[in-house]
């Protein structure tokens, strides 16, 4: 290793004003603006942003890694080399935005001096390949090691990253392995040279929240045995609490704030970080404004029972789909829905938790069980067989937030048509009335009356989800499904999501069925929680309850990785690993 | 705080905020130069087949027994005379003269004899598009007695570029009756089998992988061998339409299915039916307008073929029959070797052919990128 004759705290990449441009057909957009960081070895430096703030440009960049029409305008990004044999302090330097990005200098750099991880692992590894010669590759490229060396090398780094049997991993493809697998295998990938700069671009974002654990554990300890610097980049404040040593803040493609990250979490100086901080805050308590309005409006009488649902999906496989195979997705589920009350369903992905959303809403057909819906008028009534024409009634009361604001609304429909579909097909004939109620209900979830003729391309997530919301209060139900209704959004504006439902809630005497997969902000918003794994709820109960003492091992696993919101609450957690298959 | 956050991206122009689909896809659209010149350029094809009277310097029927194979004429714009020069355009007459040994004819330019062409001339009455009376034609010869031949003349002295432009009429509009037809087939069955699915969506999809694993010109040729030989222009115009779309439907059918399906699980098809759609309004309000622009996309893709498949079985004589003119009908007379050695300007209606379906598939191509106005592009 080379860089320890660096001085200490001396930085081995400077960015110095970094311009990146994108051409579009509406003229200059500063994807990143005038952005100047430091990585120094044996740091993790994490960049926080939402989506759009620049921060993947930006990463990108540093490898000559940015698709046309994207450019590096201006600025300098300095990669500081020691010369191994001098002993004084002198050291080389190469600035990469200077490289053309198809030039042999920058690809030896690539891999060598600076690996880079992936958000995705599915798409990220070569589906027709093995691991090992994915891994082997770029051993082969920068080193030029014999076979027999490289497959030592590999082994031994699959090792590293805590891939089991790594002997027989390394001859596997990326499909045998799951998501967390893969990550580490893009880990392994990334660091199979020893770079002295590991760039890590949301490698956590598509995980579970137990397997994110891990693998943040994994690069702290990397970082530690390497003597790395390591840029990491989040939307997620739980993620910095947990690694970082230094943080940049990005919005709209400047950094806003920059500095140590105990700094950072104790005297945030910009309002933006603010908000971040205390919406990362919010998953450690249970909403205040809830428990105050509970007093004020105490939860009511049973609205929605289900009693043993049970789903079924069918798949065929085997020669000529002979074979039918069946997947509970939903197995045995009974609970109860109060007026006024959330409820939230909190597991990982595949645990039915969507499903069983689906199903009480009767989207799914139901293949056991019963549910009971009480309407206004206090009939209750057997809804779990009716057809499409009987639950007219049921689904104007029962009504649902989607969780990908840019899939649920149509994008041929202007904001005034998607909200006031369901008014016109319950009814509401005149325009007049309609564009009244509309109005409304825009002013309601916060949004401007110009957006009644705009079309959702116009508005951000947050506002879209805003949109949804609108269309699900606007025929006055009394239950709204929302379904990771927050989970796609920046996590500043996931605590103004909240806030409004919760808003709307006092309002509107709402139920929620809230699905999540964070058990953090479950605690923060729900009365109480239905925990799933595998198609069966394991554990429900009050909300605080199940939180504080958790009887199942599941729920023990989740609460465990759920992120510390202050840096020096590191190392206060012990990691639980649910094994049960 | 709460505005800060909220707040919208500042780098990011407002002005296509209540923008429709349609106005994004023409944005997207203008961007392809290839694409928006085929657009201008097929549009003045249309005009050329409804107008086409209009724009024909004869009638297309009329022969000519002194003009057999008359070579084309240049177009002299400037008259020298003895009172000086000006603008005036006109052709140079031609004397037919006949070698005496071989008898083989041939025109001699008579720079003695000018045939002036005026603009928006007179000629004989005439219907425009069949009922409107007309007695003007863009260019037509000042003495209405003269002919002059600018794309030559065929082995009746008729003039080339008139029959080019009345074909223009049949072979445009072949391509357009036949893709509507195929289009009602295609979305009524294709859009059925992917919103219904089960038994419908197996047995419509067999039957389309059926029909497109049959060659087709022999079915073409089997079908329109069916066709009477004595039944009337119009009735053979349209018989050739449906035999051409009964194959023609089996693409669309199948884009229409794909798209149905992916767009049947879309969050917005279930929101709409959580909001107490009906299925026909879940597919004409909701499902439909997402699909528009695809299908038409591949109509713009589907008529050059039709109109490659019409000239083909014209030319094999088994398609349209004159006196009905089409280009496949005019390319069919330039079938001998007399007419490569002699008259190599029967082949313009190919030329003709060559335009038009090049142009329809640079403006389809165009569609296809601009269809999708929301997919991520910088």
């Amino acid at each position: 290793m080379t860089q320890q004759n660096l001085p200490a705290d001396h930085p081995i990449l400077e960015i110095k004003n970094l311009v990146t441009v994108f051409e579009t057909r509406h003229g200059i957009f500063n994807a990143v603006d005038d952005v100047s960081l430091n990585l120094v070895p044996g740091e993790t430096l994490c960049l926080v942003g939402e989506s759009g703030s620049g921060k993947s440009v930006l990463s990108r960049s540093i490898l000559q890694l940015v698709d046309r029409p994207g450019r590096i305008a201006s600025g300098e990004i300095l990669l500081h080399e020691a010369h191994p044999s001098s002993k004084t302090e002198q050291t080389r330097s190469l600035d990469l935005a200077k490289l053309e990005a198809r030039s042999g200098v920058i690809r030896n750099i690539r891999g060598r001096d600076i690996g880079m991880i992936f958000q995705e692992p599915m798409s990220s590894l070569s589906p027709v390949h093995t691991i090992g010669s994915q891994i082997t590759e770029s051993l082969v490229l920068h080193e030029g090691l014999n076979k027999k060396a490289a497959r030592d090398r590999v082994i031994e780094m699959l090792r590293r990253v805590e891939i089991p049997n790594p002997e027989k991993a390394i001859d596997q493809y990326p499909f045998e392995f799951s998501g967390g697998m893969r990550q580490r295998a893009m880990i392994a990938m990334a660091l199979i040279c020893n770079p002295k700069i590991l760039i890590a671009d949301e490698p956590t974002t598509a995980l579970d929240v137990t397997i994110q654990a891990e693998i943040l554990d994994l690069l702290n300890d990397l970082k530690k045995q390497n003597d790395m610097a390591i840029l990491f980049i989040t939307h997620d404040m739980g993620v910095v609490a947990e690694i970082a040593d230094h943080v940049a803040v990005m919005r709209h493609g400047k950094v806003i704030e920059n500095g140590n990250v105990q700094d950072v979490f104790d005297r945030p100086k910009h309002d933006y970080t603010k908000a971040l901080l205390k919406s990362a805050r919010d998953s450690q308590i249970p909403s205040p404004d809830r428990l105050a309005q509970r007093q004020v409006q105490p939860i009511g009488a049973p609205i929605l029972e289900a009693s043993n649902l049970r789903k079924e999906f069918y798949g065929k496989t085997g020669l000529l789909g002979m074979t039918q195979t069946t997947l509970v997705a939903v197995n045995d589920a009974s609970f109860t829905l109060h007026e006024g009350e959330t409820l939230g369903v909190v597991g990982e992905s595949g645990s039915g938790k969507t499903t069983l959303a689906r199903c009480i809403q009767r989207v799914h057909s139901i293949e056991a069980g019963q549910l009971h819906y009480t309407n206004r008028g206090g009939d209750r009534a057997e809804i779990s067989q009716l057809n499409d024409a009987q639950l007219q009634p049921t689904w104007r009361d029962m009504r649902t937030v989607f969780q990908d604001p840019f899939a649920s609304l149509n994008p041929r429909m202007s904001v005034s048509q998607i909200i006031g579909e369901s008014l016109l097909l319950n009814g509401m004939t005149s325009p007049v009335d309609r564009r009244k109620r509309i109005l409304e209900l825009l002013d309601l979830v916060g949004l401007p009356s110009s957006a009644l003729e705009r079309y959702p391309h116009a508005f951000s997530g947050g506002q879209r989800q805003r949109i949804s919301i609108a269309r699900a209060i606007a025929p006055n139900p009394r239950i709204i499904i929302a379904d990771e209704a927050t989970s796609a959004l920046d996590v500043s504006i996931r605590t103004q999501i909240m806030d409004l439902l919760q808003e709307l809630q006092k309002e509107l005497r709402l139920s929620y069925v809230f699905i999540s997969h964070d058990l953090g902000l479950v605690r923060y918003f729900c009365d109480r929680v239905l925990v799933m794994f595998k198609g069966d709820i394991v554990e429900s109960g009050d909300s605080e309850t199940v939180c504080t003492q958790p009887t199942h091992d599941y729920t023990r696993a989740l609460l465990s990785a759920v992120p510390i919101t202050h840096p020096d609450q590191r190392g206060s957690r012990q990691r639980f690993r649910y094994e049960n298959g | 705080m709460s505005n800060l956050v909220d707040q919208t991206d500042p780098r990011i122009p407002t002005d296509i905020a209540e923008a429709s689909q349609w106005r994004l896809m023409w944005l997207k659209f203008k961007k392809h130069k290839l694409a928006l010149i085929s657009l201008y350029l097929v549009g003045f094809l249309y005009v050329l087949a409804a107008f086409a009277e209009f724009f024909q310097p004869f009638d297309p029927e009329v022969t000519s027994r002194r003009d057999v194979f008359h070579p084309p004429q240049m177009v002299q714009f400037l008259d020298r005379t003895e009172d000086g020069t000006r603008f005036r355009p006109h052709v140079l007459g031609t004397t037919l003269s006949r070698d005496p040994e071989t008898l083989a004819t041939s025109y001699e330019r008579n720079p003695d004899e000018k045939i002036y062409i005026s603009f928006l001339g007179k000629s004989e009455p005439y219907l425009l598009a069949g009922f409107i009376p007309m007695q003007r034609r863009l260019i037509a010869p000042t003495d209405p007695d003269e002919r002059f031949y600018l794309l030559g003349g065929d082995r009746l002295g008729r003039d080339m570029l008139s029959r080019s432009i009345a074909g223009t009429r049949i072979s445009m509009s072949i391509g357009l009756v036949g893709v509507a037809m195929s289009l009602f087939l295609g979305t009524l069955i294709g859009g059925m089998a992917g919103y219904l699915g089960g038994w419908f969506d197996s047995v419509s999809t067999r039957a389309i992988e059926l029909i497109l694993s049959m060659p087709t010109i022999p079915i073409w040729l089997g079908l329109s061998a069916t066709i009477p030989a004595n039944i009337d222009p119009l009735m053979r115009y349209f018989a050739i339409t449906v035999i051409l779309s009964l194959i023609g439907w089996t693409e669309l059918a199948r884009v229409v299915r794909g798209r149905f399906l992916a767009l049947r699980t879309e969050d917005f098809v279930t929101a709409a039916r959580l909001d107490g759609a009906r299925p026909r309004r879940i597919v004409f309000r909701h499902i439909m307008p997402s699909l528009m622009s695809h299908i038409i996309a591949s109509v713009s893709l589907a008529i050059p073929a039709m109109i490659l498949a019409e000239t083909s079985l014209s030319f094999l004589g088994l398609g349209l029959l004159p006196p009905s003119i089409s280009w496949g009908v005019l390319l069919k007379e330039a079938q001998n070797i007399r007419s490569i050695a002699q008259a190599p300007w029967l082949f313009v209606p190919g030329f003709f052919v060559l335009i038009a379906v090049l142009a329809l598939n640079f403006l389809g191509d165009g569609l296809r990128d601009a269809a999708d106005p929301y997919a991520q592009d910088q």
